[in-house]
């Protein structure tokens, strides 16, 4: 049994769908609880079948189904098992789905590590996989793939505000490679977007936390 | 003028293209997929290029404001090559999909034995997915290869008005029209048909069950012929409303059929999906319209 944070509370999630959405929801829910391996099936049609739309804090409902399901899936799989399910559904999605194993991975447990699905989603110019790859689970990606996807987020327009752990995780090679990217752009005459000094700023913070870090104690992993 | 283009291959168009379109007043379309001119030699070659029109084209297509659907199927031409047929086992999985409107192309190129099969089959697919099915009509011997199409849809238990017979002019649109199917009329700049023989087809049978559709692709093909024949209606004396009945409420009555629909909110074709669309989802409501 796996446990995955869902995107929105069970009862949230219920308030939101009407009540021919929330009949198919307990029904597609309960399909996937008893058999896992017909997420394959249920995925790519349940936000036709409950609801879609967005929600509050920019979260749309028909990623909270998705996740929703993976999360009743995951009670009947092993880590490795949810693992490849999910790697499946990527494979598999169109964007809308792909978007929402993202957003599973950002709930799963430490032990599920979906570190090739983010890099995929980072090699996309869809900046709405861009940036769910860059939430909770991101902390899986190596230091370089994790500078690149915040530089990413500047150059495609995905608010920094995507990133999860900013603050903790920005040091001086981002912010070497961010002012780079900011003189690229003054150079060519064009604006500097706003989100540049609040990476520059996070990038600050924390040297000023541990002024005594060396560059090459920079990379963790 | 609010369009909706029910054939159109985006992948083989520019920017520029799709801002043209936008300008002319097309909020949605639906690309088939076909062949891509080079001919593919494995199933991975297909799986990549589905994914690419249920990915990136319609991001792409979201940024100009316009509504991107697809159909998904092994095309005619490439059925005669046993190194893609293996492609069939693997169009379930995209025949789920939202904003899959149709199995399509699909029917024949050179009414091989091979390129019967791989119809039947997917005409078989279309029934258990529910989905319409758009069928290709040959570019030689077409009245020839439209009435054994005709023939293998009637076997296959799919209602005619799940099905558009694609690519029609004056010699086949009778037989198809008869047989209770949609009839899809692909206007050219030279070849199929054009926008003034379009509307004395119009003119002598009417609106009913009429897709008029661009077809552009990689060839000399043209993705406003859709508007210049709205702009040729009028000037035939069609009403504002026949140019809309032809040009969006038939595209969206056919593909409604398969309620994958992904189309404005409001209905008025006026979308702007282009600066939610970049980020957090899409403001495109998907689910068919009335």
């Amino acid at each position: 049994m796996t446990d995955v944070r869902p995107l929105v509370d069970d009862d949230d999630l219920l308030a939101a769908l009407d009540e021919r959405g929330r009949e198919e929801w307990r029904s597609l829910s309960a399909q996937v609880t008893d058999d896992p391996g017909r997420l394959d099936r249920v995925f790519p049609a349940a936000a036709r079948r409950t609801g879609r739309g967005p929600l509050d804090d920019g979260v749309l409902l028909e990623d909270a189904v998705r996740v929703g399901l993976v999360r009743s899936a995951a009670q009947g799989l092993s880590p490795d098992q949810l693992l490849d399910e999910l790697r499946e559904l990527y494979r598999y999605g169109d964007n809308d789905e792909k978007r929402a194993v993202l957003h599973a991975l950002n709930g799963a447990p430490d032990e599920v590590d979906g570190t090739d699905v983010l890099l995929d989603a980072l090699r996309t110019n869809d900046t709405r996989l861009v940036a769910a790859a860059m939430g909770p689970h991101s902390d899986h990606l190596d230091d370089d793939a994790w500078r690149q996807g915040v530089l990413k987020c500047l150059f495609t327009g995905v608010p920094v505000t995507a990133v999860t752990g900013l603050r903790a995780r920005a040091d001086g090679q981002l912010a070497d490679m961010v002012g780079r990217y900011r003189r690229e752009r003054e150079a060519a005459g064009r604006d500097v977007p706003t989100d540049v000094q609040v990476v520059l700023d996070a990038c600050a913070g924390r040297a000023q936390q541990q002024p005594q870090q060396q560059p090459q104690q920079q990379k963790d992993s | 003028m609010r369009i909706f283009d029910p054939h159109i291959h985006m992948s083989s168009r520019t920017t520029d293209d799709y801002e043209a379109m936008h300008a002319a007043g097309v909020r949605a379309l639906v690309e088939p997929a076909f062949w891509l001119g080079q001919p593919r030699t494995s199933v991975g070659s297909f799986t990549d290029y589905f994914d690419a029109l249920v990915g990136w084209e319609r991001f792409r297509a979201a940024q100009f404001g316009i509504a991107h659907h697809c159909t998904i199927a092994l095309n005619p031409k490439e059925a005669n090559d046993p190194r893609c047929v293996e492609v069939l086992d693997v169009l379930p999985r995209y025949l789920a999909k939202d904003g899959v409107v149709a199995v399509g192309e699909v029917g024949f190129d050179s009414m091989t034995v091979e390129e019967e099969k791989a119809f039947v089959r997917q005409l078989e697919l279309a029934v258990e997915f529910e989905l319409p099915a758009m069928v290709h009509t040959p570019h030689r011997d077409k009245e020839q290869g439209t009435r054994r199409t005709l023939e293998l849809v009637e076997q296959s238990g799919l209602a005619p008005g799940m099905v558009v017979v694609d690519h029609l002019n004056e010699v086949t649109v009778d037989q198809v029209d008869e047989a209770g199917c949609w009839m899809g009329f692909s206007i050219y700049p030279d070849t199929k048909m054009d926008e003034h023989r379009m509307v004395a087809i119009l003119q002598r049978r009417g609106l009913d069950r009429v897709l008029v559709n661009s077809a552009a692709d990689w060839g000399r093909s043209d993705p406003l012929k859709t508007a210049k024949t709205g702009a040729a209606m009028l000037d035939a004396g069609f009403s504002e409303d026949d140019v809309d009945r032809v040009l969006w409420r038939n595209p969206v009555e056919f593909f409604g059929q398969s309620g994958r629909l992904m189309l404005p909110a409001d209905g008025s074709g006026d979308e702007t999906a282009d600066a939610s669309a970049t980020f957090e989802g899409n403001s495109i409501l998907r689910g068919s319209r009335d």
